[in-house]
């Protein structure tokens, strides 16, 4: 199914861009909104990308300014020995079997350039050192490969020096938006994140209507009456997960799960509509803009006088909290350590950044005994687990979502040895790229994570997959329905918020997906 | 093409060491002035491209996190793989380092009609880099005896072990062998899988023919032309104690491998080679992940960029949240 290499050299294979194959470029209003250069009509399948004059130094400046600020991106320039282990580890390479998709020459097309304008041997030999120079052509390659990479790093666990070609595409991509050449579905959710709160534009009171209907519906199924408070002050606990749970499925019943368990605690806690995204779509577009939208959520916690945040399942969220927040918006000297009200563990691991993940909040309460659960309420699911690349790759968050499986299910499987853990394949659509015009592109560069589920769901009947990250429910809910229809996307909260058992509930007859409990089918 | 230049190239070196390996006068240039020159060179290009490298801050703490993470008590942490603190890195890049841990995860994956994903592993490529790093490093040492006086107690050590099998007089050294051996898996690996091919520079061929001449040169000297030890010591220590001398009857071919290890030398700190030192400073794998921990600190951090402040939300959207009992800071 793949395509099989050229003959020619790579540098002489064009990009050719046709519909179905490249995101959306931003539309004129928003890149005017976000103050990026070059606001303009365009698309990238014409001949003429209307850059701005002199863009050939605008881009080698922005190259030339990167160097000096990041290590990773000067090293990783250099030592790589193309060796080509990373080659067969990128989900893009497996489904397109397009050769520029092997991480290795994904950074190739930047390292040209490097070679040609900042290195002696390529100033003496260009193209015999591998060097070439910034053309329009080198352009339109860099945009369309720094938009079939998901920056999972799932290359960097190989490569002997752990080049991670994540660090690579991120400079491409901002790189690219100095000359005005972005895809709207960043920064449009970017820039819904910044007015509204998150991503999906959603005003206030609409997103306080939206929890409002996922109480209702958990009252129906439960007869447990919840009501949440919004922009509390005073509150322990500020509540952070990314909009896509209060908005739409399968995230939705993820949320009940998190309503649920908050009641089953009494908890003192609020949610934010200011700061209602967790998700950070500045981690698709340049750190500066990461750092704005992120800048949000310690704003809030402070306006708010919590003492802690909790964060939801996020992928990109807990990237950019682990690996960033602290650095960029630290120090969080005014929230304190996070200890849990519930079983008073000190949360040591945080001591910094004060915000602690749900999974890891859950697993102290299943460990210390804390939660009436009832297993058997999840009978009717079989899941596997997906990690999700950034909490293993970004954080290492893997056993904990595992411990909270083995207690909220009768029983789990896992996927095969290669697809797991720190070797998970991305769900083929992060950093932006869970768009719908690009369909073909998403269905085959998650392959790998399908077809390790479908050996799963052949071998033992697994019929959901878990996970701990939003876009992951968004995405592999597609991935689903295309490559192994039976099996259906779920939160780890929703199979919590299942399983527990709640202080005046009524007989349970559905799960909160309204579908029949086993032996409640009638 | 990609392979050809870079043959070429060496064998033009060949020739031209060759050739000037017979003039007396030239001799001097390739047996006294280029190693100097090449040593050089390769002491501050190296230096330079690692300070060159520190020079660019590490802006953001990044390491990959290729186990569980230190978190709740009883949770085990993967203390190599997803280190917490120095110690632990220390371990970490100790066996990057040495023996190529990374390397050693590596698999191979293949589509196969269904289409099915096939995972093996493949320890091939770390078997046989590990093989080409560990005997250069040996020969590398065992040259020692030429340069130092008195010789330094571990070299012949080396020797001894390296010749265990007695094969032949000399004494054939195993390392040799398998260095030429691991060399031409290199190579081969390069050419004949079409994915690494189509990777592969000139660049990448170029230090491959290079190498391998420096070794086949180098078995020639000692095998097959018996060059005379005694003169070529005599040349050695007194480049070593900056008192060159140069001996008459010098077999060309020692000429050829000196002029084929000094290019080696000067085109080391401006190529890939340098993954030898930047092996160091990865940013991925030399720094904990305790980022939640400790804080980090970016040089050029920005405190001008500010989030859009609570204040013009709220100016935004006042009515909506009064309308949906939500509270507000002005009425
Ligand atoms: S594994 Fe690392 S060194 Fe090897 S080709 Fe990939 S990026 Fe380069
Ligand atoms: S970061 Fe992920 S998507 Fe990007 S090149 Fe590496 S493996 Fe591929």
């Amino acid at each position: 199914m793949t395509g099989a290499i050229p003959k020619q050299d790579w540098m002489d294979v064009p990009a050719i861009f046709r519909e179905g194959n490249f995101c959306y470029p931003a539309k004129k209003s928003i890149v005017e909104y976000h103050k990026f250069p070059n606001p303009r009509e365009w698309s990238p399948d014409q001949d003429d990308w209307k850059l701005p004059e002199g863009w050939e130094d605008i881009i080698l400046k922005g190259l030339k300014e990167r160097l000096d600020k990041f290590r990773s991106l000067k090293l990783f320039m250099d030592i790589c020995v193309r060796c080509g282990a990373c080659a067969d580890k990128c989900h893009f390479f497996l489904g397109t079997g397009d050769p520029k998709n092997m991480p290795v020459l994904r950074a190739e097309l930047l390292r040209s350039v490097y070679r040609n304008d900042f290195t002696t041997a390529g100033k003496l030999l260009g193209k015999m050192a591998g060097g070439r120079p910034m053309t329009i052509g080198v352009l339109k390659e860099w945009f369309m490969y720094a938009y079939q990479c998901t920056e999972c790093r799932r290359c960097s666990v190989f490569c002997p020096y752990g080049i991670d070609t994540a660090e690579v595409t991120m400079m491409l991509r901002e790189l690219l938006h100095l000359v005005g050449v972005g895809t709207n579905w960043i920064l449009e959710p970017a820039a819904n994140s910044n007015r509204t709160g998150n991503h999906m534009g959603l005003q206030p009171h609409t997103f306080k209507d939206n929890i409002g209907y996922l109480c209702d519906d958990i009252e129906t199924i439960t007869g447990v009456k919840i009501t949440p408070t919004f922009n509390r002050k005073g509150a322990e606990i500020l509540f952070i997960t990314p909009s896509a749970d209060v908005f739409a499925e399968p995230g939705i019943y993820t949320a009940m799960g998190y309503l649920l368990l908050f009641e089953h605690l009494g908890l003192d806690y609020t949610w934010s509509t200011y700061a209602s995204e967790g998700g950070n779509f500045g981690l698709f577009t340049s750190n500066e803009m990461m750092k704005k939208l992120n800048a949000k959520q310690y704003a809030e916690a402070k306006r708010l006088g919590v003492k802690w945040i909790l964060g939801g399942e996020c992928g990109h969220m807990w990237r950019v909290l682990h690996q960033y927040m602290d650095t960029m918006n630290g120090p969080a000297d005014f929230l304190e350590v996070p200890k849990s009200p519930i079983t008073n563990t000190v949360f040591d691991n945080a001591a910094s950044t004060k915000m602690i993940h749900i999974s890891e909040f859950t697993a102290d309460l299943i460990k210390n005994n804390k939660l009436k659960i009832d297993p058997t309420r999840n009978a009717h699911r079989i899941p596997t687990w997906h990690d999700s690349c950034n909490t293993a790759r970004g954080m290492g968050l893997m056993d904990e979502p595992r411990y909270i499986l083995d207690n909220v299910v009768p029983k789990w499987y896992e996927m095969p040895e290669n697809t797991i853990r720190e070797k998970t394949f991305c769900c083929g659509s992060g950093t932006g790229l869970n768009t719908g015009e690009i369909m073909e592109l998403r269905m085959r560069s998650g392959l790998p994570r399908a077809n390790a589920v479908k050996h799963v769901e052949e071998k033992f009947g697994v019929n959901t997959l878990a996970c701990v990250c939003a876009i992951d429910r968004a995405t592999l809910s597609a991935l689903m329905d295309y490559w192994n229809p039976n099996v259906k996307v779920c939160g780890l909260s929703e199979l919590v918020g299942n399983s527990l058992i709640m202080d005046g509930e009524k007989e349970r007859e559905t799960d909160l997906r309204f579908e029949p409990l086993v032996g409640m089918e009638g | 093409m990609r392979v050809l230049y870079p043959f070429i190239a060496v064998l033009a070196l060949i020739v031209v060491a060759f050739l000037g390996g017979k003039v007396t006068g030239l001799q001097y240039l390739l047996g006294v002035v280029l190693p100097y020159l090449a040593f050089g060179v390769f002491i501050v290009g190296f230096v330079n491209r690692v300070i060159q490298w520190a020079k660019s801050p590490v802006p953001f703490r990044i390491p990959t996190t290729c186990g569980q993470a230190k978190s709740l008590s009883w949770i085990k942490q993967d203390r190599l793989d997803c280190p917490h603190n120095k110690l632990e890195v220390a371990a970490r890049m100790f066996l990057e380092i040495v023996l190529f841990r990374s390397l050693f995860r590596n698999t191979k994956a293949e589509i196969h009609d269904g289409p099915k994903l096939v995972y093996g592993s493949s320890k091939f490529l770390w078997l046989f880099a590990l093989l080409f790093h560990y005997s250069f490093l040996v020969i590398v040492l065992r040259h020692l005896r030429l340069f130092t006086e008195p010789i330094p107690f571990f070299v012949p050590l080396i020797e001894l072990a390296d010749g265990i099998l007695q094969i032949g007089a000399p004494r054939l050294y195993q390392t040799d062998m398998i260095f030429l051996a691991a060399l031409a898996f290199l190579f081969l690996r390069r050419v004949m899988l079409r994915q690494i091919r189509y990777i592969s520079l000139p660049a990448d061929y170029f230090p491959l023919f290079l190498i391998f001449a420096i070794g086949v040169t180098g078995l020639l000297m000692r095998y097959y032309y018996r060059v005379d030890i005694a003169a070529v010591k005599m040349i050695t220590a007194g480049l070593a104690s900056f008192s060159p001398t140069l001996p008459e009857g010098i077999h060309p071919i020692f000429f050829i491998h000196v002029t084929l290890v000094c290019t080696l030398m000067i085109y080391f700190p401006f190529s890939k080679l340098m993954h030898m030192g930047g092996v160091f400073l990865s940013p991925t794998r030399n720094m904990s992940n305790n980022n939640r921990v400790v804080r980090h600190i970016n040089p050029w951090n920005d405190p001008a960029i500010k989030p859009h402040s609570y204040a013009a939300y709220e100016d935004e959207f006042r009515e909506f949240m009064k309308g949906a009992d939500i509270p507000v800071e002005k009425e």
